[in-house]
This record gives structure tokens, C-alpha cells and sequence, in this order.
């Protein structure tokens, strides 16, 4: 059988991603009948650069949530964009070129090929984009609680909390990331420590990775607490549940997440994610914090500042409350920019073949195989390659477009 | 300026010693010696074999003092074998028992031996980071003027044509890391599979036989590429800001031409936040390095890095990073005096 020719690979490619142009088609549709009434989001739209950032970061998006199909009691309500399983070989199919029909079979091809194994190259970077889009946004957020949360006081109050914070934050940003990586991330580092019992049958080792996680993953709840405290301290009622419930919240993926021990079972990440999703966090919390301690150094100075602790409110209001919304444009445009950044060092992990299991679908390491035949057989490094490079450049647009509709106002 | 010198100096000796230590501390965890002491005898060694082995080895007791150990202000290990013979830190082959120093560290110049290249690391880091600095010197002799010269055009008038077609081509090589650059770089220049076979997809010929447009183009490229794209934007920034100011505007009102404006008015002034820029780039540039080596296969710092990182050859990944930070730590000094050099509206207090 004929391989297909590159057209009919390109009208099947555009045909698999059918869900995603619907549900691109249905947002944008929305959002710029809208556009109006919703603020900032709705600007974005007003700009081209800004709308074609919004357009590629969407596109993975819903690529990361619709790549292997959504079924709801068994029916299936959307089809999966993967045409293969990621890690299913066959092995007629190494290395074969893009097009190539699947042995005994006139209709699935493999569109973009096969790789050394023989696996899909196209249902790879599908599922590959998943990994991507679990990881890049949330462990941003992460980074962001944690320097905003020190960053804040730092700058607010300075002294020495602010020298001794700056040293730290310095120190880690003096690290090159790689080196940093390659002693944070292995499996050694995962073994090292004691296991000690904990709840409900469960044991935590006292690894590095594993007192990182405990460490960092209490700020969001410290973060939340302190937010609704200083807001409500003068509504008991409503701030004692608020806070009760950002506690129980908390501690309850808190426990999943840092302890591998949700007594529910819904949170949890396997070891060696969570020392990828660590160690990525505090790569990036002190630049957060070192943006953070600037903005707050410049607002501080503000009359709304001085009317504020006139009126007699505490620090922490101030902070979270007068100094941080109005902080929001460059912390917003730092953030899309982030998670690009973080969506590039995942890659660079995965390039050098850290933290991630050796079949793993991801960008990074799926270059990293492809590269070793590169001179022979491009075809199975380039699409993860486009894949990596279209969500950044996304995500930079993006934060180029935010920035300067918000410049506008 | 001379106190600030003293306190910069001072910050950045604590800086290095608390990293090195770091690194000290992550290299010389229980299972990571346990794969050294496998590395270094045999494979299936038995748990209490690699015990008495780490013992045996110097790499018992604690961290602290063997970090000192390291530092030179601690006596080096040393131990009388039942044959008679001494083997120490500080014991190198051929050497008398009389003419064993008591320290040997990082005070004395001795950074130790590494267990991969079986060589002693100075002359190897040495050799590697000058491998590494030759690359970067042409990284930076390709990637700065192009940068500043994107950016001054982009700047001069911003909103053109010119200046969203550049400033797209900036944003486009910042979103392009190394590995993907260079894998493309590769497969478009020199695979057979385009045919464009104009330069090699390897630079290890470099080290040896010199560099030359055929092995350094690709690898020097990829860096360039991505490191310009920021350094552009800030350049054009800077540029566009300078640009409204109120002298240029008199300038103008004067009848002075554009050209004359922008090379003789604004340029100067533009160029300041650059610098810094600049400069900040080569703690990232170190990133690049590690990733373009290994890329290219290029004998450097970088592919020493990775080589000793996943063996993990302890006294070997402590020199690199302690390279690395004073790279780091020497060029934000030089970018902060730098600046206070170009602006004269700013001075140390």
C-alpha cells in the first residue's frame, strides 16, 4: 500500500483535531460577541497579536483535554484526537515516513509516522501535550503563591527579613537551572532519608523532593488564610467559615499532594512527578518573588497606601488588598510568560531525560529520541518540536497582547 | 566605591561557599555515594561491602568536616592499607609519605580527582571551560550586534511596519528554545534528507582540529538565536522610550535629520539598559552551553556537566559549579559597576 501524499496527511491531521475547532469556533464566537463586558479578557480580542497568542494556547488546551477522548458513561461524547495509543508499538512500523499504513489494514495510517519503536508520532504529541498542560500551569501557580506570599512582606517591610529573603532567592537564581536539576531530580535523591509512618497506613520518606513539597505546598493555604483573615477579620461569622473551609480544602489536597495520602484518593502525584512539579516550582518562586518585592517597593509609596494606614488597616490588608490588585497587569503578563518559560524547562527535563519515565510521551523526551536520527529520519523530533515552540510562542504573544491592552487604560 | 567593591566581594564569597556546599551536601547523600562506591569496585556489591567501601574511601563521617576537607582547612583523610601503603585525599601516585601535604583543597589549588576521566579536575575544568568560552566568545560576537541592531530598528519607530515584522521575529527565537532549534537548524542544514548539506550537525571536530565555519556555524547559531530575541525586545524597549524624550524632540524641532537623530542623540542613551541585559545573559548563556553541547557533541563545560552529573563524579560536578556561580556572581558584578559607569545619574551611596 502507498503511503498517503501530503495533502491527504494534512487534511486528516486537520480532520483528527475536529474537536478542538469546535470548541475554538464556540469560545471565540463568545468571547468576541462579548467582548465588552468582559474587561481585560475582553480586550485581548481587540488585538491581533494578542488574539493569535489566545488562539495557539487555547488550541493546546483543548487538545491537552480532549486528546484521548471524553467518555461519560460509556457513550462517547467526544472522540479522541489521538488516532493510536501513545505507547503501543508495532513493529512493522519503525521509523517508518509519515503516511504509512498500519500492516493489514487499507483505512488508519499512521500520519505522522512511526518513531524507533514504532509508535504513532501523532498520538504522541497529542498525549504529549496533556503532560505539558498538567504541569506548566499548575506548578506556575505554585510559584506565584509562594513569591507572592514572601515577596509582599519582603517588600513591605523590608529589614531583615527582606536581606535574609534576597540572599536565599539570589542564592537559587546564582544556580544554573540545569545543574540545579540534575541534583534535584534523580532517583537517588528520592531514596535518600527515613521512612516514617504516617496516617492511615501510609509511609513518607524524608527526602529532599518530599520536605520541598510539604514546605511549598503550605503556602497556598497560608496564602488563602491570611487573604480572608485580613479581608473579614471584622466579620467573625463569615471569616471564620471562609477560613474553615480553605483549611479543609487545603489539608485535603495538601495531604494528597505533599504526603501522597488523600484518605480520598483524588489527589496524589507519583513520586516522580512530584520531584519534576518541585523542583520546577522552586526554580521559579524566587524570580516571582524578586518581581513581587519590586512592585510592592514602588507601590508602597502610593497615596492610597498612606490612606490605607491612615485609616488604621493592618499590614497584611494593605498588602493583599491595596498593594496586590493594583500589581495585577505585570503579574498577569509574568505569568503567561512563566508558564511558557516552565513549559521550556519541562522540555529541557525531558531533553536530558530527567524525572520522567523512559516511554513517557512528553515533548522533551520525545525530541531527545528523535534526535539520534536526526540526519536519517526528521520526522519523529519535528512535530513535538513544532508542538513545544507553537504553545510558547502562544503564551509570549499572549503576555505581549495583555501587556498592551492593559498599557492602554 | 571602594567599601561596595569590599561588600560585593564579601556577599559573593558567601554566595559560592553556601552553593558549593549545597552541592556538597546533594552529591554526598547515602545512595548517592552508594552508586560512586558501585561505579568505582564492582556491581554486585553487597550492602555491607559498599558500606565499608564508602567507609574506606574517605567518604565516611560527617558532611561538615569533609566539606572542610574540600575547603583545605581541614587535614585530608589518610589511611595505612595492611600492605604498608598510605592512600589519602591529599596522597597522589609516585608520592613519598614525607612529602604528603596535611591539606589539600580548594585553598591549596587542589579540586581533587575525578573518578570518570580518571585525571585531576583542574586540568580538566580548566581545559573544558576554555572549550566552552570559545563558543561562547562567538555566541556573543554573532548574537549582540544582530540583537542591538534588530532592536535600534524596531525602537526608532515604533508601531511600523519594520518594527512589528521585527518584533514578531524576536518573540519567534525567544519561543524557540535550543533543543528545538537546533534539532531543526540540523535537519534543514546539514541531514540529507533537505539535501542542504552546507555545515556538519557536529562541532567534536572543534576541540581538536580548530574551529571553522563548517563545525561552529550550527552550534553557534542555535545559542544566538534564542539569546537574541530577548536582548532585542529590551533593546527595542529602551529604544522607543529614548525616542519620546523631550531632547529628541527638540532635535527634530531643530531640523536635525533622522539619521543624525538616532545615531548621535539616541543611540547612546539607548543602548544603557542593554548592557545589563547583557551581562545577565551569561548565567542563562551556562544553560545554553549545556544543552548546545550536548546537542553538537561539542567537548566543553557543558558536556563535562552532564557526563559527571549522571555518574555522579562528586569532586568533578563541585568544580563545575562552582564555575558556573562565579561566572554567575563575577558577571552581575561587572554589570552593576557597568551601569554606573554608562549613567552617570546613578551613584552608589
Amino acid at each position: 500500500m502507498e503511503p498517503l501524499g501530503w495533502g491527504q496527511i494534512f487534511a486528516q491531521v486537520v480532520a483528527q483535531f475536529l474537536p478542538v475547532w469546535v470548541a475554538l469556533l464556540i469560545l471565540f464566537a463568545l468571547s468576541i460577541r462579548f467582548k465588552r463586558r468582559l474587561a481585560l479578557y475582553g480586550k485581548l480580542f481587540d488585538s491581533v497579536m494578542g488574539m493569535c497568542g489566545f488562539f495557539l494556547v487555547m488550541f493546546w488546551l483543548f487538545t491537552a483535554l480532549f486528546a484521548q477522548g471524553v467518555e461519560l458513561g460509556g457513550a462517547t461524547l467526544i472522540p479522541s484526537i489521538a488516532t493510536f495509543d501513545p505507547l503501543a508499538q508495532i513493529a512493522a512500523m519503525k521509523n517508518k515516513v509519515p503516511g504509512t499504513f498500519i500492516p493489514d489494514s487499507e483505512t488508519t495510517a499512521y500520519l505522522l509516522g512511526g518513531d524507533n519503536l514504532g509508535r504513532d508520532v501523532f498520538s504522541r504529541m497529542v498525549v504529549g501535550a496533556q503532560k505539558v498542560m498538567s504541569i506548566a500551569p499548575a506548578a506556575t501557580a505554585f510559584a506565584f503563591m509562594v513569591g507572592v506570599t514572601l515577596g509582599l512582606p519582603a517588600g513591605y517591610f523590608g529589614g531583615r527579613f527582606d536581606t535574609i529573603l534576597s540572599f536565599v532567592a539570589n542564592l537559587v537564581l546564582a544556580f544554573p537551572v540545569i545543574l540545579l536539576f540534575y541534583l534535584l531530580v534523580t532517583p537517588e535523591i528520592r531514596k535518600a532519608g527515613t521512612e516514617i509512618p504516617i496516617w492511615l497506613g501510609n509511609t513518607w520518606t524524608t527526602s529532599i523532593p518530599n520536605i520541598l513539597a510539604a514546605v511549598l505546598f503550605l503556602f497556598p493555604v497560608a496564602f488563602f488564610v491570611i487573604l480572608w483573615n485580613s479581608r473579614f477579620h471584622t466579620q467573625p461569622g463569615k471569616r471564620t467559615l471562609l477560613i474553615v473551609l480553605t483549611v479543609l480544602l487545603g489539608l485535603w489536597g495538601y495531604s494528597g499532594l505533599a504526603f501522597n495520602a488523600d484518605p480520598l484518593g483524588l489527589f496524589g502525584m507519583s513520586p516522580n512527578l512530584l520531584n519534576v512539579f518541585v523542583s520546577v516550582v522552586f526554580v521559579n518562586s524566587p524570580t516571582v518573588f524578586r518581581i513581587v518585592r519590586g512592585i510592592t517597593l514602588d507601590i508602597q509609596t502610593r497615596d492610597y497606601v498612606a490612606a490605607a494606614q491612615t485609616r488604621g488597616e493592618g499590614p497584611w490588608y494593605i498588602m493583599l488588598w491595596e498593594i496586590l490588585p493594583n500589581a495585577r497587569g505585570p503579574l498577569i503578563v509574568d505569568f503567561c510568560l512563566r508558564i511558557g518559560y516552565t513549559t521550556i524547562l519541562l522540555g529541557t527535563l525531558g531533553f536530558f531525560g530527567l524525572g520522567v519515565s523512559p516511554e513517557s510521551p512528553d515533548w522533551g523526551s520525545t525530541i531527545n529520541d528523535g534526535r539520534k536520527l536526526l540526519s536519517i529520519y526528521p520526522h519523529p523530533a519535528l512535530p513535538p518540536a513544532i508542538a513545544l515552540m507553537s504553545l510558547v510562542l502562544g503564551l509570549n504573544l499572549l503576555a505581549d497582547g495583555l501587556r498592551e491592552e492593559s498599557l492602554k487604560d | 566605591m571602594g567599601l561596595f567593591l569590599l561588600k560585593r566581594l564579601g556577599v559573593m564569597a558567601l554566595t559560592a561557599m553556601v552553593l558549593t556546599f549545597v552541592v556538597f551536601f546533594l552529591t554526598n547523600l547515602q545512595p548517592n555515594l552508594e552508586k560512586v562506591a558501585k561505579f568505582q569496585g564492582n556491581q554486585r556489591m553487597t550492602d555491607a561491602e559498599v558500606v565499608s567501601w564508602i567507609e574506606k574511601n574517605g567518604y565516611g563521617g560527617p558532611v561538615v568536616l569533609r566539606y572542610a576537607e574540600w575547603l583545605g582547612v581541614y587535614p585530608g583523610w589518610r589511611r595505612v592499607e595492611e600492605d604498608g601503603r598510605i592512600r589519602g585525599k591529599c596522597v597522589k601516585p609516585g608520592m613519598e609519605p614525607e612529602d604528603i601535604p596535611r591539606f589539600c583543597g580548594l585553598l591549596q589549588g587542589d579540586l581533587g580527582y575525578s573518578i570518570v576521566a580518571k585525571d585531576e579536575v583542574v586540568d580538566i575544568i580548566g581545559k573544558r571551560l576554555a572549550a566552552s568560552g570559545v563558543l561562547m566568545f562567538w555566541v556573543m560576537i554573532v548574537m549582540v550586534p544582530m540583537a542591538l541592531l534588530v532592536g535600534v530598528l524596531a525602537g526608532m519607530r515604533e508601531g511600523s511596519r519594520t518594527d512589528r515584522s521585527l518584533s514578531t521575529f524576536a518573540i519567534v527565537t525567544t519561543a524557540t528554545p535550543e533543543y528545538i532549534s537546533g534539532v531543526v537548524l540540523v535537519v534543514v542544514f546539514a541531514s540529507s534528507v533537505v539535501g542542504l548539506k552546507w555545515f556538519k550537525g557536529s562541532a567534536a571536530s572543534a576541540v581538536n582540529d580548530g574551529v571553522t565555519f563548517d563545525n561552529f556555524t550550527l552550534p553557534v547559531l542555535t545559542m544566538a538565536l534564542y539569546g537574541m530575541g530577548y536582548i532585542a525586545r529590551m533593546t527595542r524597549a529602551s529604544m522607543a522610550e529614548v525616542m519620546t524624550a523631550q531632547y529628541i524632540r527638540t532635535a527634530r524641532l531643530k531640523g536635525v535629520s533622522f539619521r543624525q537623530i538616532v545615531l548621535k542623540h539616541a543611540l547612546r542613551n539607548a543602548l544603557i539598559a542593554p548592557f545589563t541585559v547583557i551581562m545577565l545573559q551569561f548565567p542563562w548563556l551556562l544553560t545554553g552551553v549545556v544543552i548546545v553541547e550536548t546537542l553538537f557533541n561539542y567537548k566543553g563545560f557543558g558536556w563535562v556537566l552532564v557526563l559527571s552529573a549522571g555518574n555522579n563524579d562528586i569532586d568533578m560536578l563541585i568544580a563545575c559549579s562552582m564555575a558556573a556561580v562565579v561566572v554567575v556572581l563575577l558577571t552581575q558584578l561587572i554589570s552593576d559597576i557597568g551601569y554606573v559607569y554608562l549613567n552617570p545619574r546613578i551613584r552608589i551611596s
